[in-house]
């Protein structure tokens, strides 16, 4: 297989993630379609980097897995708190900053 | 494959070469986060009564000594890039760093304020239960802001330093993460506090997502995410375009999130209303100026020969931004809300800056930043010394009359909001003319006409806040004007810096174009 069937399915799965994303109520889940959208990006990455035949690509990898470990753990907490005082994850339910 | 080989011959190395660090070169960077590693320390170590006492004089002093050092390193010429060419020390990223640190340390005055306590002192407390009620007891005050704060900072002056991709994604992360923490703190209207934050992290995840992937097509595109390398190979002619364009755009998305340009303003209200109002100050100021800088670095280094394919987007995208910003501020009840959407306006005028893709158009957004940083920090100062028993009196119609009861402070904030406007003998008149002029060279005559017609909606909205708060009878229980030290040191700092940049603006823009004389180095 060559490497340009990878990038295919990593612009598929960050099409799905961005999706989800616009789609899914639950913050949680929004939250997991976020990091699908990441993953997809490291798949393009190393993709890229066979291609290109260095190794910045894969160094990347590394980097991104380190940020969205960095970002799970401020955004479980953010999530946390906000459905322990209003009893919901859903992003609907936040609702009383508009207009 | 050649990937194996390359990989083989590292391995074939005997001792693998150390990185070359010129450790001098991004001393104030590593001075901001040793501050905050330390401030993590400190608030594990030291008792809870002690800590505000601790972590405020070292916060200031870590601000203060990398401010010191980025004016040292601008005498240090001629520029280039350090850390193996990871970041770019010279004349507009010096100064971006600069104006970063020195509007930090005025939104730490804010932050400091104990008075009035903006934060909740325990942040996994729920609001109104009993382990809230203990912590208040007890005499808690929240000092984890301070460390939070400067890894914050930290992100924001590595931000528009960062040379490559890579970096400029990973300080974008550092800024962003502490952030989305902050804006969950406030005190007084949690829920507000807490739906910001969750609105706030979820686009800004989103959009760094984004950010990320174009940072991935531009690595397919070039074969590395160094911005020279991105330039050489635009020069050369080679590579796929499609990966260069749809890269390009990428990135853009996730850059423009932050600065808050339409269509991707949607957060910029509800996060400025829901936050605790010395942290909305903070990224009103400081994540404009630092989003800016990348923005600038990005366009100008990268980019630069592509800019007959960005620079009609840019036009859209700013004209949008102006008109939008302005229109939807008119509507606004919320004084925060409205101050987040002309701040929105604000970003379109910095983005036909970006549009001149020339010297001048430089130097003019690099003043544009410092003189609006100041300005909107004063602004949202003074809303929070306007109280009533809730809190912050952030509604409008509870500001009628705040003319008649507290005239000084009215006066402050109408000056504030002139200056927003663009009236002359104040700093944001110099800092649109500069901008705007640069633009009129660059050929973006028509984008500067949507500026004046939308800096003239905004300043519609500026001056009913005006009349509001002059012309109508003030209500009997209406908010009263309470004003901490802190507090009103920075309001004064933003009205100094309002009125000099305004009145002898020479030395500020002599400064701002030495640091764009050189422009970026690669």
């Amino acid at each position: 297989m060559s490497a340009a069937h990878y990038l295919a399915l990593s612009a598929i799965l960050f099409t799905i993630g961005g999706v989800g994303v616009l789609v899914r109520r639950n913050a949680i889940v929004v939250f997991m379609c976020v990091e699908l959208m990441l993953n997809a990006t490291n798949l393009a990455f190393v993709s890229f980097a066979r291609m290109h035949g260095n190794l910045e690509g894969q160094i990347i990898a590394f980097f991104v897995m380190v940020v969205a470990a960095a970002e799970v753990v401020v955004g479980l907490a953010i999530i946390m708190t906000i459905f322990r005082t209003r009893r919901s994850s859903s992003v609907d339910d936040a609702n009383l900053l508009k207009y | 494959m050649s990937t194996s080989t390359s990989v083989s011959a590292v391995l074939a190395q005997s001792e693998i070469p150390a990185p070359h660090i010129e450790y001098g070169q991004i001393a104030p960077i590593l001075v901001v986060f040793g501050a905050a590693v330390v401030g993590v320390l400190v608030e594990a170590f030291v008792g809870r009564r002690r800590r505000y006492l601790v972590q405020l004089p070292l916060t200031a002093v870590g601000l203060a000594a990398a401010l010191l050092g980025t004016i040292v390193l601008a005498f240090d010429k001629p520029f280039h890039v350090a850390a193996e060419g990871a970041l770019g020390v010279d004349g507009p990223t010096l100064f971006v760093q600069g104006t970063v640190l020195v509007l930090a340390l005025v939104s730490l005055l804010l932050i400091a304020e104990r008075q009035q306590g903006h934060f909740a002192a325990q942040a996994a407390a729920l609001p109104g239960s009993e382990a809230e009620q203990e912590t208040a007891a007890a005499g808690t005050v929240q000092t984890e802001v301070f460390p939070l704060m400067l890894f914050a900072v930290g992100g924001m002056i590595t931000f528009p330093a960062a040379n490559d991709l890579l970096t400029m994604f990973v300080a974008l992360e550092i800024l962003s993460l502490p952030l989305y923490l902050l804006c969950g703190l406030a005190r007084r209207r949690r829920l507000l506090s807490q739906e910001a934050a969750v609105k706030y992290f979820l686009l800004g995840a989103f959009s760094s997502a984004f950010f990320l992937y174009g940072v991935a097509l531009l690595y397919g595109y070039a074969g590395s995410v160094r911005l020279s390398a991105i330039a050489d190979q635009l020069s050369r002619n080679a590579g796929q375009e499609t990966l260069l364009l749809a890269g390009t755009a990428l990135l853009s998305v996730g850059l423009l999130f932050k600065l808050g340009a339409v269509p991707f303003h949607m957060w910029k209200p509800d996060v400025y209303q829901g936050a605790p109002t010395p942290i909305t100050a903070l990224m009103a100021s400081c994540t404009t100026v630092s989003a800016f800088g990348a923005i600038l670095r990005v366009y100008y280094v990268a980019f630069e020969n592509l800019r007959w394919d960005w620079r009609p987007a840019m036009w859209g995208v700013a004209i949008l931004t102006m008109v939008v910003g302005a229109v939807i501020a008119v509507t606004q009840t919320d004084v925060k809300r409205m101050l987040a959407y002309s701040s929105i306006a604000h970003a379109g005028f910095l983005l036909t800056g970006v549009v001149a893709t020339s010297r001048d158009g430089l130097s003019g957004s690099l003043f544009y930043l410092a003189a609006y940083g100041f300005t909107v920090i004063g602004a949202f100062a003074v809303v929070a010394m306007v109280r009533d028993t809730g809190g912050e009196a952030a509604h409008l119609s509870r500001w009628a009359g705040l003319g008649r009861r507290s005239p000084v402070v009215a006066g402050t904030f109408a000056f504030f909001l002139l200056a927003m406007a663009g009236i002359p003998l104040t700093s944001g008149f110099t800092g649109k003319f500069a901008v705007f002029s640069a633009a009129v060279q660059g050929g973006a005559t028509p984008l500067v006409v949507v500026g004046v017609i939308a800096s003239a909606i905004a300043a519609f909205f500026y001056v009913r806040v005006i009349v509001v708060m002059f012309f109508s009878e003030p209500e009997a229980d209406g908010p009263s004007v309470v004003a901490g030290p802190a507090t009103a040191a920075a309001v004064a700092l933003g009205l100094t810096a309002t009125v000099v940049l305004g009145v002898l603006p020479q030395p500020v823009l002599d400064l701002a174009g030495h640091a764009a004389s050189q422009m970026f180095v690669r």
